[in-house]
């Protein structure tokens, strides 16, 4: 009996060290109505550090781990989530949604664990003096409204004024996040901002195509997610929209959103703060080292979709912060309090990114305790129906800092105001 | 004609046009209804069931690939083969019917005689579990369905108005194919509970049970026989919506646009569910063009179910329902 | 043998109209409180305060509610979702109106919002009825969400429309808020709970509930003998709402902490909420327990079994998890279509003639 016993503790403290690993928790979706969108996400998350552990072995000499939990997209599934892997010791949430950011905001606050919602959640999360532990960069929904009016600018020789410009738009809190900039900008530049709200689910969008036939603007942007962004290229498509003038939100430019629309797709634009397709030294290791090997989350048919390089890209970002907070701190099994400083030290450079076999993925950027939003910059990317690919058509610009800064700086004043936060870095 | 007039007519036009669609998913709801007093929740979820496994087939996907993969550890995926559309379909239906007869067998054939709500919690429970099943058969990515339907705005129509009005309407090619299917439908409909056997035999389950049983007439068969038309009307609604869509999970959500108009049109009437779907569809429409710009958008989920809340008010069996009524 | 009648004499009539006559009953129900409060918030974390007690305890209230107006007065509603958040948002903005009131009376005042908007809704159930009036109330969904996410007034005008509960704290206690102690969250749930528990069971017990039930059984015989179908349609709606209302005015300040209204208080939640009624048992507050219990604990066990014991992939959990408690939902309704109240009340019966049953 006694030896028994002492058997199952030396196996207890045997397992025991498997809680040194580096833990990231990965809240992803793979059901429910955005399952589709969910999948390559987080398929690129999971591949990426099974690439680091089996190539580098982790981070640092430290195996990486990734903690996957279903949500659903469903804010108490997230909850349940948070609670359950909180105390496997997890460096950053990913909360891929933005109804469980605002949730986690809060909480991961009090419990000091670092949230990064990497181009979601609330975009005043960029003032880290008021939002501690809570990051967005590199672009934010304020940075992608900026982009899209100066894509229109340039198309139009900076000069916009009594052109008449349609936001469809979403009709939750995601869907309502641009309004604010679009319209400070158009005081700015002289367009006509028209808004198209589109309930959820957004099936049938007949009387809102109708009415952007009928008042004909010169362009749309659209703010959609799930079954609302394959409906609504396919309306534009079908109203002979000229779709080089359509431009979507990055949520809105995954493969999955043009193909239902085949050919009628070709020409529509998205914006992107990450590059595309699988060009790129990185993606012959994965497919070495993951997808060959058998060890790849998904059935490996994703590599180079534009969601599964943003999974791949925020694994990537979140791996760097990593390796920043090991250097910062000197350890290399590090907490969640030493992962936010690595976050907030956070230094993305090209010769980083070419080091990693990535060059030229990302925008360069920085991140500080004044700005946990980075430089904000994006490009925009282009779908070929034929070639089946989006292709960059712009360098990653920047965005109207003028006007976001003092959005960014009055929203968060409320929070700190309606949450008794005292604004600071120490 | 002024601008305002023209827009107006088109947006009825196109509302009427998106009036058939919902009426398609109704459809369903009535026929079950009307021969076993269950309100089928899972209406909606059989019509993204049936659209999935149309494409499956179609494409050649292996059913539970995933559940296979993750178990066995193997790496199958395709059979390697694609199915032409209508071969599809027919197996489609089949499927539907197999469908059919577990859902009588396994489920309602035990819930005879119980209240409705049980019932109407049973086809969610079903709802529930069809959700889970189908997306572990065939994946839950988007799959793009193309079964030669032809899309986009008709060119005839908005050349000819344009040339007759200064104005080209728009009327997409698809909601028109919509019209003819729905058209075919309801004509097969109403042959089939006319002029053949069964039909009739349906249609006297549907006045009483207990008649018809005294007559000879199989309440199991008649109910199977119901769920599987219930079933062909939620792949031929499953094609119409996912042509426009992508077949995906959302899809199953239709069933929600299709409870005002049952509600307007009655839950026991054929022609309610048609003349319920286009006055919800012009309504809506016409509310969202009219009044929508004025309280911000995005009405048509809500009015909808307003319209035919005060249509109810006025007449608490719907439009075409039976009259209901009470004995003490 | 220890559960019965017999030798259990009542002295008064206070006794003997006691809620639990039996004292087997009574010392059980003791048993209840006394581990509720005095001793799992000593043991609870914050795991299980979020994932499984804190959500049990609301949604028995919102289960307790609608069991008032489907299980006792007969109006099936499936706005049960949009009546929630009119008691989260009525708790916003009285939580950010008036920060120095203590939060429970904040609760109750959302709670007594929520009854006079339900009842104002439930004046259709005058002239419609059975699956009209369902469907009707979803008219109440849709309108209602899309309202609270239209007009910014009711989130305080900020950016997103997201609303967010600021900390609030009574007794020196925090109880909303990131900072709350998970004994705290459980607490104050738990005590709404009895509230509401007590509450509904005396209303039920009484000449109020004994006119709804004569409604549901048949209104227009009802209404010859003497019920006034308007007074007993409406009491049912607002107290039904009444209590909708602190369960979502609870969700939101102390479960959730931001809320969407779209997301958070969507169609899916009135579903939700039937179906906790209905496998808990229509008509039996022990049943709005049991319900909320089994489709609380179903998903979070399902989820531990085939992702933590299991280990396999967590899509294939999460279809499963669908495909079970489907299934489930289905079987129970088959096995026992008066709910998990009857399986109670039948082990009541065998108890009462145990050991001995002949």
């Amino acid at each position: 009996m006694k030896k028994i016993l002492t058997a199952s503790l030396v196996a207890l403290m045997a397992a025991g060290p498997a809680m040194a690993d580096l833990v990231f928790p990965s809240l992803s979706y793979r059901t429910g109505p955005y399952g589709a969108n969910g999948i390559p996400f987080a398929d690129g998350y999971a591949d990426y550090f099974t690439l680091l552990n089996e190539r580098d072995g982790g981070i640092g000499g430290v195996p990486a781990r990734v903690l996957e939990c279903e949500t659903g997209y469903n804010t108490e599934k997230g909850v349940e989530c948070y609670e359950s892997t909180k105390g496997e010791g997890a460096l950053v949430y990913q909360p891929l949604s933005t109804g469980i950011t605002y949730q986690l905001i809060p909480k991961a606050t009090a419990d000091g664990i670092p949230v990064h919602s990497m181009g979601y959640g609330r975009t005043s999360a960029k003032n880290g003096q008021v939002f501690r532990n809570i990051f967005n960069y590199p672009a934010n929904y304020w940075d992608g409204a900026s982009h899209a009016v100066n894509h229109v600018l340039d198309l139009n020789g900076g000069d916009v004024s009594g052109k008449k410009i349609a936001l469809v738009y979403h009709n939750s809190a995601y869907g309502k996040e641009p309004i604010r900039t679009l319209e400070e900008l158009s005081k700015k530049h002289g367009y006509e901002l028209m808004l198209v709200p589109v309930d959820h689910p957004g099936q049938e969008q007949k009387s809102q195509w109708l009415q952007i036939r009928q008042q004909r603007p010169d362009y749309v942007f659209m703010w959609g997610w799930g079954v609302m962004n394959q409906v609504a290229i396919q309306e534009a498509s079908n109203i002979r929209f000229n779709m080089e003038n359509f431009i979507g939100i990055w949520w809105s430019g995954s493969e999955n959103d043009v193909l239902p629309a085949g050919d009628g797709a070709n020409g529509y634009k998205a914006l992107t703060f990450h590059n595309l397709g699988k060009d790129y030294p990185l993606y012959d290791d994965l497919q070495k080292y993951v997808v060959d090997a058998g060890k790849a989350a998904g059935a490996g048919d994703q590599l180079g979709t534009a969601l599964y390089n943003r999974g791949m890209y925020a694994a990537m970002l979140a791996a760097e912060a990593a390796k920043t907070a090991q250097e910062i701190h000197g350890t290399a099994d590090i907490t969640a309090a030493m992962m936010r400083d690595g976050m907030e030290a956070l230094e993305m450079t090209e010769a980083k990114m070419e080091a990693l076999g990535l060059p030229k993925f990302g925008p360069e950027f920085t991140v500080s305790c004044e700005n946990h939003g980075g430089n904000g910059l994006g490009a925009v990317a282009q779908w070929d129906a034929s070639a089946g690919a989006w292709s960059l058509i712009t360098e990653y610009g920047p965005s109207d800092q003028d006007v976001i800064g003092a959005l960014v700086a009055e929203d968060s004043a409320a929070f700190a105001a309606e949450n008794n936060i005292e604004p600071g870095c120490s | 004609m002024p601008d305002q007039l023209l827009f107006a007519i088109e947006v009825t036009l196109n509302g009427l046009m998106a009036g058939v669609l919902y009426a398609l998913v109704a459809l369903g709801f009535v026929l079950i209804y009307k021969a076993s007093g269950i309100f089928n929740y899972a209406q909606g979820v059989m019509a993204l069931f049936a659209a999935l496994t149309l494409v499956g087939i179609m494409e050649g996907q292996v059913p539970f690939s995933h559940l296979i993969n993750a178990i066995f550890g193997t790496e199958i995926h395709h059979f390697g083969w694609h199915v032409p559309a209508l071969a599809a379909i027919i197996l489609t239906i089949a499927v539907m019917v197999v469908f059919a007869w577990l859902v009588q067998v396994l489920i309602f054939r035990h819930l005879v005689n119980q209240e409705p709500i049980l019932l109407f919690m049973a086809t969610i429970g079903l709802a529930y579990f069809l959700e889970g099943f189908g997306d572990l058969m065939w994946g839950s990515d988007i799959k793009k369905l193309d079964v030669g339907l032809p899309q986009g705005i008709n060119g005839w129509i908005d050349q000819t108005t344009f040339d007759a009005f200064g104005y080209g309407f728009f009327i997409d090619n698809l909601d028109i194919s919509a019209t003819i299917v729905a058209i075919i439908l309801v004509a097969g409909l109403i042959i089939f509970s006319q002029y053949t056997k069964q039909g009739r035999a349906l249609r006297a389950v549907a006045d009483d049970h207990q008649a018809a049983l005294s007559v000879g007439i199989s309440l199991n068969f008649i109910w199977v026989l119901v769920w599987s038309v219930a079933g062909f009307v939620a792949l031929v609604a499953g094609i119409m919506w996912g042509a426009k869509s992508g077949v995906q999970f959302s899809l199953s959500l239709i069933a929600l646009k299709a409870l005002p108009v049952l509600m307007l049109g009655g839950f026991t009437s054929i022609p309610g569910a048609i003349v319920g779907g286009l006055i919800i569809g012009v309504g809506e429409k016409l509310f969202e063009f009219l009044i929508g710009p004025m309280v911000g958008g995005a009405t048509e989920n809500w009015f909808a179910y307003v319209l035919a809340l005060l249509f109810l008010v006025f007449r608490p069996q719907g439009l075409f329902g039976e009259k209901i009524i009470e004995r003490v | 043998m220890f559960y019965r009648e017999a030798g259990d004499f009542s002295t008064t009539y206070a006794e003997d109209s006691q809620t639990f006559p039996i004292k087997f009953d009574r010392y059980r129900y003791y048993l209840v409180l006394v581990v509720a409060f005095g001793i799992i918030p000593f043991l609870i974390n914050d795991y299980w305060a979020n994932a499984v007690f804190v959500p049990f305890l609301i949604y028995a209230i919102a289960a307790i509610g609608l069991n008032i107006l489907t299980g006792y007065c007969g109006q099936v509603s499936l706005g049960t979702g949009a009546f929630m958040a009119v008691g989260a948002y009525a708790c916003y903005k009285l939580m950010t109106g008036f920060p120095d009131i203590p939060i429970a009376i904040h609760i109750l005042i959302s709670g007594g919002i929520t009854a006079a908007v339900v009842t104002l809704f439930g004046l259709p159930s005058l002239r419609i009825k059975g699956f009209y009036l369902a469907v009707a109330t979803l008219a109440a969904q849709f309108f209602l969400v899309w309202l609270f996410n239209k007009v910014p007034w009711f989130y305080n005008y900020s950016a997103s429309g997201q609303i967010s509960a600021p900390e609030r704290s009574m007794f020196g206690i925090i109880f909303t808020g990131p900072n709350t102690e998970a004994w705290a969250k459980y607490l104050i749930c738990l005590v709404f709970v009895t509230f509401a528990a007590i509450v509904a069971r005396n209303l039920t017990r009484g000449s109020v509930g004994r006119s709804w039930m004569a409604i549901r059984d048949m209104d227009i015989a009802a209404e010859i003998i003497g019920v006034n179908p308007l007074k007993a349609k409406l009491t049912a709606f607002a107290v039904s709402g009444f209590f909708v209302g602190i369960a979502g005015a609870l969700f939101f300040s102390v479960y959730l902490g931001a809320a969407e209204v779209g997301e958070s208080f969507g169609i899916d939640k009135s579903f939700l909420v039937l179906f906790m009624i209905i496998i808990g048992g229509l008509g039996s507050i022990f049943g709005s327990f049991a319900g909320a219990a089994f489709m609380v604990l179903l998903p979070v066990f399902l989820k531990n079994v085939f992702v933590g014991w299991l280990g396999w992939p967590t899509d294939l959990a999460a279809h499963l998890q669908f495909i079970v408690s489907g299934g489930l939902i289905v079987v129970f309704l088959i096995m026992e279509p008066h709910g998990l109240a009857q399986l109670w009340r039948l082990a009541k019966e065998k108890l009462r003639i145990w050991p001995f049953p002949h």
